[in-house]
């Protein structure tokens, strides 16, 4: 009895850490948000305003987090480098950007300007993802799995001062575009135009992803490719072009979230700009379930409220100043945690047979 | 030639694309600035810089491979050569069309910031002023020095070779001019050196001097060195020649003696270097040897640093007591690394390959941002970091030169080595390889995984924490900035590049990583451009590394049938 119990404590540990991890984790959760709950430090309408901002904010990395969930399902490669395919849109689009404001067309015409921007960018972070995949990850493929994941890491890097050596190292700002930067009053609540229509632009376009990959015979063909290559192949599919139409569209999805980060936030773009938030839509792309594209909408928009709410509610309820300042440590704590406890995410289930 | 009528045809639009990628990343390397940069380090006085050799270099090499290709399918001279000139003219046609825009459209040096007049003035050969004269100088030297390309491969492969030996040691001594001066300072009159070099710069006579000696010394190794290596080979049931014991004790002689060799400012360069070993060292432990890929590494390096910086700090945040100095925090710092690496090794244990990367390059930037937070703010400065470090004392005497900083990253190099080497050999190092190889099948053989996974974890967070440290003390402060992702990144690059799991492959790499980029000032500016290109390159093309580990290089190269490991791919890389 004795020499089993010992086994199974010996066994064990490791889970039993981590389970006392968990719970030290939610009693701290707990803990900082009833804190602040109960001091009474937010109005009810700024929790509601930080929501929105969340989402807002969350809306663009589930745009980055499709690009990374579309290649995981179909080649089961994390695509580090992603985060810099939508640097490079953002920061390209940011020239595209300066000279229609200063034809004056972008006040002029700020939805159609966007637009043009959108599909500029998209462009742009296409042609990166493509040849990206095309240099780098297609003479890898078949290869041991952390050998595209360092090729990635390099591509990361090379592609970040590609930018600085290309535009050079500085930080830019995206013009300001006069019809947005109005507010919206609902009841008593003023939600900054900005944050709406970056919500519903990202809307838009995980919708039409949701349809090409439902819908459409290419979507078909990218869903076939994820279940099984040989299969697919035998059914006539042209893997190749697949994979790399599947880099394409995550690439296009990539440059429109630049564009709408660069309305979105007018400070700037900067060639270390996609690091970040790539990794940080890696995360959205975990939570939700990777491989998974409804999970990677989900899991990006959850991602945002939570980094907008967390350090707020939580972490200044546990007394610590200037909670703002760990946004970042937030979503970095968030990405452990889901990769330690829910590797599969909310939505996905497929991870498990397919093995992590 | 009895073949004739069915010799195979040269494929054009392979030579035209092979063309156009040279001319692709000939272009790129002026629109990001490379070619002007290095256009400013002149190799040899008033003759060529380093721009203008990479300028020349690409066309030669594009043309040297196109040559061999098409010489290995078709066995012709003649279409060989053409290909190869065409190639050469393919080369250098972006170039010369971005030339052309820069005249229809002035502004592109709001954009393209690099495409200014620093680069035009590198790719007309400094005539700016008569574009036409330039870019048909641009022309005739690319086509050149393609055709020359075309021309080396018809060379004998032993002339060749030696050739190749020659010329790139040449260029060597000539590029690392500062360098080289800094060392023959130590050694030489200064008579001798104003002979050779004027300004740290090579001179024209001295460097064909240079070049034809070695050259007859690279002849002389070619012909006969491989017949006095094979003889003096070791026989596999034979004990170790003397020569490995006289090559071992120069060695040894050499490593204690260097920094009078180098002198100061090197030796400064060589403990940077000597702690990216010691880094390289322990994160081969992890990535090498049990391979998990520990993107995370910098939180070691920082726990240690920090932990260092407060305990002796006689700052206001130092905390320590005054008799605590150095050689007693040391192994707190180290204790201390080891704990934080096992705590972030236990939640991680039951992850694999690139979830565990993500995880811990995650851990990497918690640590970074809390770091640099307000919270802990009190206790460790926060962006103003913790100052005034002393240096450590041993018996009276302080370190305060780099060169004897040098001997303490020296020793500790070394019995990282020894440690890593003793492990590696023992049922310790059995288990990891079996986990690199197939966690499910080493768990099932009866190996304790998540125990030699927490060792691995904790043995490699310790030599992080002994860099950290030295690295505390021998700055004297200590910075959020100076722990960033980009410290993994370097740790991890110079293991890919050295060859993962092999020890004297990580010093190369952090020789050829660290070193470089600081005694080449050119080279900073493209550190991370380079860092990125290396290791998809290394990756594409040599996953084993420059020096791979005998075990490795075994698994990877067992499928093929020859190890083609041509002298050419390795000058290049």
């Amino acid at each position: 009895m004795n020499e089993r119990l010992s086994q199974l404590l010996n066994t064990n540990w490791v889970d039993f850490t981590i389970n006392a991890l968990r719970i030290v984790i939610i009693v701290l959760v707990v803990y900082g948000a009833s804190n602040t709950i109960l001091s009474g430090q937010f109005t009810i309408e700024q929790y509601i305003a930080l929501f929105i901002a969340g989402l807002a904010q969350g809306s663009i990395y589930a745009l980055i987090a499709l690009g990374y969930t579309l290649v995981y399902g179909i080649l089961l490669m994390i695509n580090f480098a992603h985060g810099e395919v939508f640097m490079a849109g953002a920061f390209t689009t940011m020239f595209l950007a300066r000279w229609l404001d200063s034809i004056g067309f972008l006040n002029a015409q700020p939805i159609i300007s966007v637009i043009i921007m959108i599909i500029f960018s998209g462009f742009i972070s296409m042609v990166v993802a493509v040849l990206l995949e095309r240099i780098a990850y297609r003479p890898l493929r078949g290869s041991p799995r952390l050998v595209p994941l360092i090729t990635a890491i390099g591509a990361s890097f090379f592609l970040q001062y590609t930018f600085a050596g290309l535009y050079g190292s500085g930080n830019f700002a995206y013009p300001n575009i006069d019809a947005f930067s109005g507010t919206v009053a609902i009841g008593s609540l003023q939600i900054p135009q900005a944050q709406l229509i970056v919500f519903f632009s990202a809307l838009v376009l995980m919708g039409l992803l949701y349809w090409l990959v439902e819908r459409t015979k290419l979507g078909k063909a990218m869903r076939a490719v994820s279940e099984d290559k040989e299969v697919a192949k035998l059914m006539g599919i042209d893997v190749d072009f697949i994979i790399l139409f599947t880099f394409a569209v995550g690439g296009a999805l990539a440059g429109a979230a630049g564009v709408v980060n660069g309305i979105f936030r007018p400070q700037g773009v900067k060639f270390t700009m996609g690091f970040i938030p790539g990794i940080k839509a890696f995360t959205a792309a975990v939570l939700g379930g990777i491989g998974n594209v409804p999970g990677a909408m989900l899991g990006g928009l959850f991602l945002g409220v939570i980094e907008s709410l967390g350090p707020n509610l939580v972490l200044s309820g546990l007394g610590i100043p200037s909670a703002n300042q760990l946004k970042d440590v937030i979503a970095f704590t968030m990405l452990v945690l889901v990769l330690i406890f829910r590797p599969q995410g909310i939505l996905g289930e497929r991870l498990t047979e397919k093995k992590a | 030639m009895e073949y004739e009528f069915e010799a195979p045809k040269i494929k054009w639009s392979e030579i035209i694309q092979h063309g156009l990628v040279s001319g692709v990343v000939l272009l790129f390397v002026g629109m990001v600035g490379m070619l002007a940069t290095f256009h400013e380090r002149e190799i040899v006085r008033d003759t060529f810089t380093l721009g203008q050799l990479v300028m020349v270099f690409i066309p030669f090499v594009a043309s040297f491979l196109i040559t061999r290709k098409v010489m290995s399918t078709t066995k012709q001279a003649v279409p060989a050569i053409v290909s190869g000139i065409v190639v050469a003219i393919l080369t250098a046609l972006p170039s010369l069309i971005l030339l052309g825009l820069t005249n229809l459209l002035p502004d592109i040096n709001d954009i393209l910031v690099n495409v200014n007049r620093d680069w035009i003035e590198t790719v007309t050969f400094d005539n700016r002023s008569e574009q036409m004269k330039g870019a048909s100088i641009f022309l005739g030297i690319i086509v050149g020095s393609g055709s020359l390309g075309a021309l080396l491969y018809f060379v004998p492969a032993k002339f060749r070779k030696a050739l190749i030996y020659a010329a790139s040691f040449t260029l060597l001594i000539g590029v690392f001019g500062e360098t080289v001066n800094l060392v023959l300072n130590q050694l030489l009159p200064d008579d001798a050196i104003d002979a050779m070099f004027r300004r740290d710069t090579l001179l024209l006579m001295p460097a064909i001097y240079i070049f034809v000696l070695s050259l007859v010394g690279s002849l002389i190794w070619v012909f006969f060195g491989q017949k006095v290596q094979e003889q003096t080979k070791r026989k596999p049931n034979q004990g170790r020649s003397p020569f490995y014991y006289i090559g071992m004790a120069l060695f040894a002689a050499l490593l204690l003696t260097l920094p009078w060799i180098l002198g100061r400012t090197l030796s400064d360069v060589a403990v940077t270097v000597g702690l990216f070993v010691l880094m390289g060292f322990g994160l081969n432990i992890a990535i090498g040897l049990a391979g998990l890929l520990d993107l995370g590494y910098v939180t070691n390096y920082a726990v240690g640093a920090y932990i260092l910086a407060v305990l002796t700090s006689t700052g206001l945040l130092g905390i320590g007591p005054d008799w605590l100095n150095f050689w007693m925090v040391l192994p707190i710092a180290l204790l201390a690394a080891m704990f934080a690496g096992f705590i972030f090794a236990v939640p991680v244990l039951k992850m694999r390959g690139d979830y565990l990367a993500i995880a811990t390059l995650g851990f990497g930037e918690i640590i970074g941002k809390l770091a640099l937070s307000d919270w802990l703010k009190p206790v460790i400065g926060g962006a103003q970091g913790v100052l005034r470090i002393p240096k450590p004392v041993l018996f009276g005497y302080e370190f305060t030169t780099p060169e004897s900083l040098y001997y303490i990253v020296l020793g500790a190099c070394l019995l990282t080595l020894f440690v890593s080497i003793r492990l590696n050999n023992s049922r310790t190092g059995r288990q990891w390889m079996a986990i690199r190889e197939d966690e499910d099948v080493a768990a099932a053989m009866g190996i304790n995984v998540a125990r030699a996974k927490l060792l691995a974890f904790t043995l490699s967070a310790a030599t992080g924490g002994l860099a950290g440290a030295i690295f505390a003390a021998k700055v004297g402060t200590v910075f959020p900035n100076s722990f960033t992702v980009f410290i993994s990144i370097n740790v991890l690059s110079l293991i890919i590049v050295g060859g993962m799991g092999s020890n004297p492959g990580i010093v190369l790499g952090a020789i050829a990583l660290v070193g470089m980029p600081e005694l080449l000032r050119e080279f900073t500016e493209y550190r991370w451009l380079l860092y990125g290109a290396l290791l998809i390159f290394m990756m594409v093309n040599r996953p084993e590394g420059l020096w791979p580990s005998s075990v490795l290089q075994r698994e990877i190269r067992s499928d093929d049938e020859e190890p083609d490991i041509s002298n050419e791919q390795v000058v290049v890389t």
